[in-house]
């Protein structure tokens, strides 16, 4: 989750702030030549990127097994499948994404023609998460490149397998004048964050997003931050139930056993439903992961000990003790912890206090499933929020009044994958969006350009200043073609 | 720090009136609107007094430059906010059907303005207008350098809008260090980058979005101009876009201007000829040109030509009038270029001339420099067009013309690097203070049921195939007529 966590290998040369200076100053001189602003960079190396990954599917399984014991086909589904995507989808769209957009200019500017440029920022930093690595890291990367600018990536060092597959591949596939990785934690990290870039995109937590956002502003650079926070689930009693659950559970535990921005959280439902809910949940969450879950291949672990420390200090406070109804099973030598539920927790406990960020899913219940958005709405607003109902009117009271980065109703996750929707969160879940052309654009300057002639120069714009030309001036702003004529004839 | 009773109480009255849910309705915002046009109409010659007394700004700049823009601005708002508001459709991908996708915009809750004193009723009341578009709840802070419109201000927005939503705070920089200790669910800052610098710093601690509205050193390039009216207009137009707004204290005011040396004597004559015909033989007594704002500018701006090689390059003007806080209007000719007038923003009626041998210099020149707010460029060439288009990065670009970008709607206006970030006017003021929510809708009927472990190969190749978009293959599969391994 932060950078703070693992350990600085000290063999290694350090990567200080006179290196990253160094760094910038040499992808700075690349992004000077222009290279990068040509169509053809940006297809060559967004194909570079499709090759690497297609190339090197299995060695980023590996890497993911080691890095976390995750399934392949959660892998192949969630990094690579949405990464291709990606990719597809920029490689289609970005000729016409490039193209200056043509605008509608008015009669105060006559004779005008105005177009919007898309230009590149220039030499931008990526800092990536450990929790998805290759998608985190790439997909921030093909918005980057894709809008022309150089980019450095810095990829999480608590999934070590992946940060150096990354280091090793981008090495060999991509262009090394203008794309770049470094590795390493805190140190590496600060040195990086002391230079001046263009634009800043970290996905992590809001603990680090506000140390990014400060250094950030010391030289006035943008930032999109992609954080999390605690995005919940609200469940009505009108549902298919089966349905329901399954889809739960593939965002909770089918996404790196809850380790995921957008995972849910935790789940609102009235009194009454609840039991039900909890059957079913138990007996999907057995149809997909078995009697026992700790040895379920088709479960990720816990990435670290550090985070496994955290996620059983939650299962460990007493306000929550007696409220587990299914799993709570751990396996510390191997960093595993099982689908746990836990029925009507206190919302002042430990585990309704933060982002969980793990395989353990609170039930609040409430006597009327309105009073839900009530709970939702007096937390900090979270990436998603999702509804499962087959009521109208809930759902467009639930559109209207719960604020999070994206909604989804009757599923869970799935709007991730859709390119055409912007990704990214408000308020403590973070600023600025990316996917599809969302991502080229929060990584261009859209430069507004205004052609005149010489021709068309009405002398009211300039002293020496009279009644009458503020008469005209006055109906000109105001756009009426009478109100022009009226003040040129000094009627008004 | 202590925190100040008033801000406090400000924000918690503005957030729990946020909650009840009012400002959000298309009648509320339309309402503050209409509220928001009246005042300007029936204030105009009372904003048009404050301006004069706070920078001596003739009524017809005034209108042109503020009031005139507010109503426009308002007005446009008016009659495109319900098209705003309406959700966006996404096209979903069929894979997904039976689904639905919208872009739903909405209010992001209370939001901070701070505005600037070189044009204290627009820079005040023009992203007000988005703010309000958007539904949201908001304090501006005037700026105190401009004391007669901050107090207008506080003054009649009360008046005329619905004080549970929209307030005015004013005070100096400890008013300001206090609406910084407050959480803002966004802060719209105009003004100078070090202090951007600062009010960034402070949105981190609640990861508040901002928008920052800075300046810089804005250049105009003149290329060699055959038709000798076009070269006259050229002038017109430079000196229109130097000490027309504000008498060069504007953020998109021209800073220095770009010529080849055989043309530069050409262009000082007309200048010199333009300023008179403008301005006349004693600008201070003409009243169409603005004073400086203050002591301390004036003396910054005093400062800048003290350095004896700055003041050798003067040729025309120079002369300051400290009683009035007048600087007449000044043409300086290749001032030494580390001197403090060509590394800093000028902010003033002083005008540096740059000679090149080649036009084409210029791109390096500017490239060589922060990225500026805008780029004036008078010229035909269309290569020269192109590269200045393409191979430059500021705010915007304007050909043969200064400052009209601001007053069009449809072009977003903001900055880039040390200009700033963000943008607003027109629906870009709207959406400067939304959040674009993602809304997805499915239903609960059919269901794929590769997604769900326990895995194996067929759910693994259904997916490639489904990434792909690949429907055919999908079919096969399902049919067991494809092969997978």
């Amino acid at each position: 989750m932060s950078f703070e966590e693992s350990n600085n290998n000290n063999n290694k040369k350090v990567f200080d702030a006179e290196e990253a200076s160094l760094l910038v100053k040499d992808l700075r001189v690349s992004f000077g030549s222009g290279k990068t602003r040509s169509y053809e960079w940006r297809v060559s190396q967004v194909k570079a990127l499709l090759k690497l990954v297609v190339d090197n599917e299995q060695l980023i399984i590996d890497a993911l097994r080691s890095d976390l014991a995750r399934p392949p086909l959660e892998t192949v589904v969630y990094e690579i499948g949405m990464f291709k995507n990606s990719c597809e989808v920029t490689l289609k769209g970005l000729k016409q994404w490039m193209k200056p957009e043509k605008v509608k200019t008015s009669i105060r500017t006559f004779p005008s023609s105005a177009e919007i440029v898309p230009e590149p920022l220039g030499v931008v930093l990526v800092i990536s998460a450990w929790n998805y690595p290759f998608l985190l890291s790439l997909d921030p990367v093909i918005g980057a490149i894709a809008a022309g600018n150089a980019v450095v990536l810095k990829p999480s060092e608590i999934a070590p397998a992946s940060s150096s597959l990354l280091a090793k591949l981008l090495g060999e596939y991509m262009d090394n004048s203008c794309v770049r990785v470094v590795e390493g934690a805190v140190d590496e990290t600060s040195a990086l964050l002391q230079q001046k870039w263009d634009k800043i995109f970290y996905t992590g937590n809001g603990r680090v997003g506000r140390i990014v956002m400060t250094a950030a502003a010391k030289h006035l650079t943008p930032v999109v931050l992609e954080l999390g926070g605690k995005s919940p689930v609200v469940v009505d009693s009108n549902i298919n139930l089966e349905v329901a659950a399954r889809r739960i559970i593939s965002g909770k535990w089918g996404c790196n056993n809850g380790q995921a921005c957008i995972s849910p959280d935790y789940v609102i439902t009235t009194k009454e439903f609840a039991p039900k809910l909890v059957d079913a949940l138990k007996t999907e969450l057995e149809k997909f992961y078995g009697k026992n879950p700790l040895e379920s291949e088709d479960l990720s672990r816990i990435v670290n000990s550090n985070h496994f420390a955290r996620l059983t200090k939650l299962l460990d406070d007493d306000k929550v003790s007696g409220k587990i109804v299914y799993g709570g099973e751990k396996d510390e030598s191997k960093l595993r912890i099982a689908p746990t539920l836990l029925l009507d927790v206190p919302r002042d406990s430990l585990i309704m206090s933060d982002e969980i960020f793990g395989p353990l899913l609170p039930i609040l219940t409430v006597e009327k499933l309105e009073e839900s958005f009530d709970v939702i709405n007096s937390g900090t607003k979270p990436l998603a929020a999702y509804l499962f109902t087959t009521n109208k009117k809930l759902t467009e009271h639930f559109v209207a009044t719960v604020s999070a980065g994206g909604l989804l109703v009757n599923d869970t996750v799935l709007h991730l994958v859709v390119h055409t929707l912007p990704f990214g969160g408000v308020g403590e879940s973070g600023t600025g969006a990316y996917h599809g052309k969302f991502s080229f654009d929060a990584f261009s300057h859209k430069k507004a350009v205004l052609y005149r002639s010489f021709i068309g120069d009405g002398a009211i714009r300039y002293p020496p200043y009279t009644n009458t030309k503020l008469r005209l001036m006055k109906a000109l702003i105001g756009g009426g073609i009478l109100g022009i004529i009226r003040a040129l004839f000094g009627w008004s | 720090m202590e925190i100040s009773w008033e801000v406090e109480e400000a924000t918690r009255e503005l957030r729990k009136y946020f909650k009840t849910g009012r400002t959000k309705s298309v009648t509320w915002r339309k309402n503050q609107l209409r509220a928001l046009l009246d005042l300007v109409h029936d204030n105009e010659n009372a904003m048009f007094e404050a301006l004069h007394q706070d920078l001596g700004k003739h009524p017809v700049e005034a209108y042109r430059d503020e009031i005139g823009g507010v109503e426009k601005s308002a007005n446009n708002s008016l009659s495109c906010v319900e098209k705003w508001m309406a959700p966006k459709k996404s096209n979903i991908p069929l894979l997904f059907f039976p689904a639905k996708g919208e872009v739903l915009s909405e209010p992001l809750g209370v939001v901070l303005i701070f505005s600037s004193w070189n044009f204290p009723i627009m820079l005040a009341l023009d992203p007000l207008i988005g703010a309000i578009s958007a539904g949201n709840a908001v304090v501006i802070k005037p700026s105190e350098q401009a004391p007669a419109c901050s107090s207008l201000l506080a003054n009649i927005i009360p008046r005329y809008m619905d004080s549970n939503a929209v307030k005015v705070i004013e005070g100096g920089a400890d008013i300001c260090e206090q609406l910084l200790l407050q959480k803002w669910d966004k802060i719209f800052f105009t003004g100078s980058p070090r202090v951007a610098s600062i009010v960034m710093s402070a949105a981190a601690k609640n990861l508040t979005p901002v928008t920052l509205e800075l300046g810089g050193k804005c250049p105009a390039i003149l290329d060699h101009l055959s038709n000798p009216s076009d070269f006259k207009l050229a002038a017109k137009r430079i000196v229109g876009g130097k000490w027309g707004p504000c008498s060069g204290q504007a953020c998109i005011g021209i800073d220095y201007v770009l010529v080849e040396e055989k043309l530069s004597s050409a262009l000082i004559e007309v200048l010199k000829k333009v300023i008179k015909r403008f301005y006349g033989d004693n600008p201070v007594e003409s009243k169409v040109i603005s004073r400086i704002v203050n002591k301390q500018h004036f003396e910054r701006l005093c400062n800048l030509l003290k350095d004896p090689l700055v003041a050798a390059s003067i040729i025309h003007g120079g002369s300051v009038d400290e009683e009035n806080l007048f600087i007449e209007p000044t043409i300086l000719l290749d001032p030494p270029l580390d001197s403090q007038i060509m590394t800093e923003e000028i902010f003033g009626p002083l005008l540096p001339i740059i000679t090149l041998n080649k036009i084409q210099e210029s791109i390096e020149f500017i490239n060589s420099r922060p990225k500026p707010l805008a780029i004036y460029a008078f010229t035909k060439d269309d290569t020269l067009k192109q590269k200045i288009q393409f191979e430059t990065s500021s705010g915007s670009v304007v050909f043969n013309d200064t400052l009209v970008q601001f007053l069009c709607d449809t072009l977003p206006f903001g900055g880039v690097g040390l200009s700033g970030f963000g943008r607003y006017h027109g629906k870009y003021s709207f959406d400067t203070f939304s959040h674009e929510k993602a809304v997805m809708h499915r239903n609960l009927y059919l269901e794929i049921e590769p997604r769900y472990p326990p895995w194996n190969k067929f759910k693994l190749e259904f997916i490639r195939q489904a990434y792909r978009l690949n429907y055919f293959a999908l079919f096969l599969q399902m049919l067991g007529l494809k092969k997978y391994n």
